[in-house]
């Protein structure tokens, strides 16, 4: 386990020193100028506004994040070959493949916890008067649900990248990410549809990550709860499908040859 | 006792877009290393040195044939923990510091956290290394990564070393160095299997040397055999200025210097050689046999035709 732990920190590291939380930078300058702008233009709606602004924002920064990380994780290292004298001392395969994604998954958890502080000092500036609401806690839970999307697709990005070239992970993790955001309406269509067309979708349906399960910013950003059912239903669905496709990059990667 | 050995140890990719098409990289290679040799594996470029020892180091994965470092099969983790490896120009995390990267390879190797600082120093004041140990490695130089990728080949203190073309890139202080470490290593009495080209280099360091080409085993031998044998010719030196007649007759290659005359004729041709000698009155300086190089010896073996496999020791 210490192995293990020794290369998600190393992996962490990495991330921090090529300065991919740099793009903290960013989100801060786009949350700033939205509450300014919201304050002007927005009457009544501007909790609304910023926390759909907000959330939107985390997930779509960190989708980046692990998707162009995660494609690198495993070629990018095979590519540079400092995969030799990882794998020449006494590192199994799995140790290697599990704290590359454990390295990335902390990645992303810092960088969503200090956008996360953005968010909610956004909110208390457009707040009126400036404190929050008990609602306000529903928030913490779309964000640990954004959390559990970056867990899915690092898995993802993971298992491409143990295959392919990093620019065919890259389209793969993507794709499976917009496919995933409508898997409730292709489930819907799923269960519309008749004979041979009726089991594809359905096979599609089930088989593509379920982002929309995971995706509750508009609810919150109108102040309705989150029942505990989803919040467990979620949570052991992330792991499961996470489990599942490191457990297949881990089969592929244990059988490759590294040029 | 053996410290590697390899038993018909073949590969073979698969290449082409439906990869059917079969590459062989190493055809059968049957090996054995003793413990404490330096052992040169010699081979042009693409010859197949290097898929050798990615085999031996469980990178890829053999087609066929089996090999063992230190009695355990090459997956073994318990043999892992005790060999280095320094793949050919390696690269390493370059956001890294020399010392951070030491840290963590020796963390892998599981080298007990209250020795790794101090072993880490040492490695790095060896190599050199200690005034630029804070730096990130994307600001070394070739020579500068090719000593952190000797610091951490044995940093570890493994019992077999294994170096892929180490003195690749270097210039002439940095290749002494590898040179020294070598002896050191082997001083120490570990076994150390190294992969080059650079004759010169072998014929100093190794005790042992295989030629490998085009993915084949061509010979095995000492280099202190190899370099004593005779290669049928004898020199001969006198003074003079002049080839006398009848020498180009013996099939001799002449070759003036100054006041001498040297000439290389087959040893079956030497009496007639001396005779024409003594008939001139030409006063003869030396006679010696010519022995073979290294490089005569592996020029030898890499244009001969190839040989049945079997165990070669």
């Amino acid at each position: 386990m210490s192995r293990v732990l020794c290369i998600a920190a190393n992996t962490f590291r990495e991330a921090v020193r090529d300065r991919v939380l740099y793009n903290l930078i960013a989100f801060a300058l786009l949350l700033s100028a939205a509450a300014v702008l919201v304050g002007q233009i927005s009457i009544d709606i501007e909790r609304l506004v910023v926390v759909n602004l907000g959330l939107t924002a985390v997930s779509l920064f960190g989708v980046v994040i692990a998707i162009f990380i995660g494609i690198g994780l495993v070629s990018k290292e095979m590519e540079k070959r400092t995969l030799y004298t990882v794998l020449s001392r006494p590192v199994r395969r799995w140790e290697f493949v599990v704290g590359k994604f454990l390295g990335l998954a902390r990645t992303l958890f810092v960088n969503t916890f200090f956008m996360a502080i953005g968010v909610f000092a956004a909110l208390l500036y457009v707040s009126v008067p400036h404190r929050f609401q008990s609602s306000d806690a529903w928030i913490l839970v779309a964000l640990y649900f954004i959390v559990l999307q970056f867990v899915i697709l690092c898995s993802l990005a993971l298992l491409f990248s143990s295959f392919s070239s990093p620019l065919m992970s890259a389209v793969f993790t993507f794709a499976l990410f917009v496919t995933g955001s409508f898997a409730e309406d292709l489930r819907g269509f799923a269960w519309m549809s008749h004979g041979l067309t009726r089991w594809l979708a359905t096979g599609a349906a089930y088989l593509v990550p379920n982002f929309s399960a995971l995706n509750v910013i508009g609810q919150v950003a109108h102040e309705q709860p989150i029942g505990t059912h989803l919040i467990a239903y979620n949570t052991a669905y992330a792991l499961a499908y996470s489990a599942t496709a490191i457990c297949g990059a881990v089969l592929i990667f244990e059988r490759r040859n590294l040029k | 006792m053996i410290a590697i050995e390899t038993i018909n140890l073949e590969k073979t990719y698969a290449v082409g877009f439906w990869r059917k098409k079969p590459r062989v990289a190493l055809r059968p290679l049957s090996l054995t290393v003793e413990e404490g040799e330096v052992f040169g594996f010699l081979g042009p470029n693409g010859a197949g040195k290097t898929t050798t020892l990615k085999l031996l180091m469980g990178l890829v994965f053999p087609t066929a044939g089996s090999a063992r470092i230190l009695g355990f099969a090459i997956d073994d983790q318990r043999m892992k923990a005790q060999i280095g490896f320094l793949p050919e120009q390696p690269y390493f995390y370059d956001h890294l510091t020399a010392r951070e990267l030491l840290n963590y390879y020796g963390q892998l190797s599981g080298v007990p956290a209250k020795e790794r600082s101090a072993r880490v120093e040492q490695m790095l004041t060896r190599v050199g290394l200690s005034d630029s140990a804070g730096m990130q490695l994307r600001k070394f130089s070739k020579g500068m990564l090719q000593r952190v990728g000797l610091a951490q080949a044995v940093l570890h203190d493994p019992k077999v070393v294994f170096l892929d073309e180490p003195m690749s890139g270097l210039d002439p202080m940095g290749r002494r160095e590898v040179r020294d470490l070598i002896e050191e290593l082997k001083q120490q009495g570990k076994t150390v299997f190294f992969s080059t080209h650079i004759l010169s280099d072998a014929e100093a360091l190794c005790d042992r040397v295989a030629v490998i080409h085009q993915g084949e085993l061509r010979g095995v031998g000492r280099v202190a055999d190899l370099t004593s044998s005779v290669a049928g010719k004898v020199e001969l030196i006198w003074n003079g200025s002049a080839v006398p007649a009848g020498f180009s007759a013996l099939g001799a290659e002449c070759h003036m210097s100054g006041a001498t005359m040297r000439a290389v004729v087959p040893e079956a041709q030497q009496e007639a050689a001396l005779e024409i000698l003594r008939r001139e009155r030409l006063r003869l300086i030396s006679l010696t046999p010519v022995l073979f190089s290294l490089e005569e010896y592996f020029l030898q073996k890499v244009n001969s035709a190839a040989q049945p496999a079997g165990v070669v020791t």
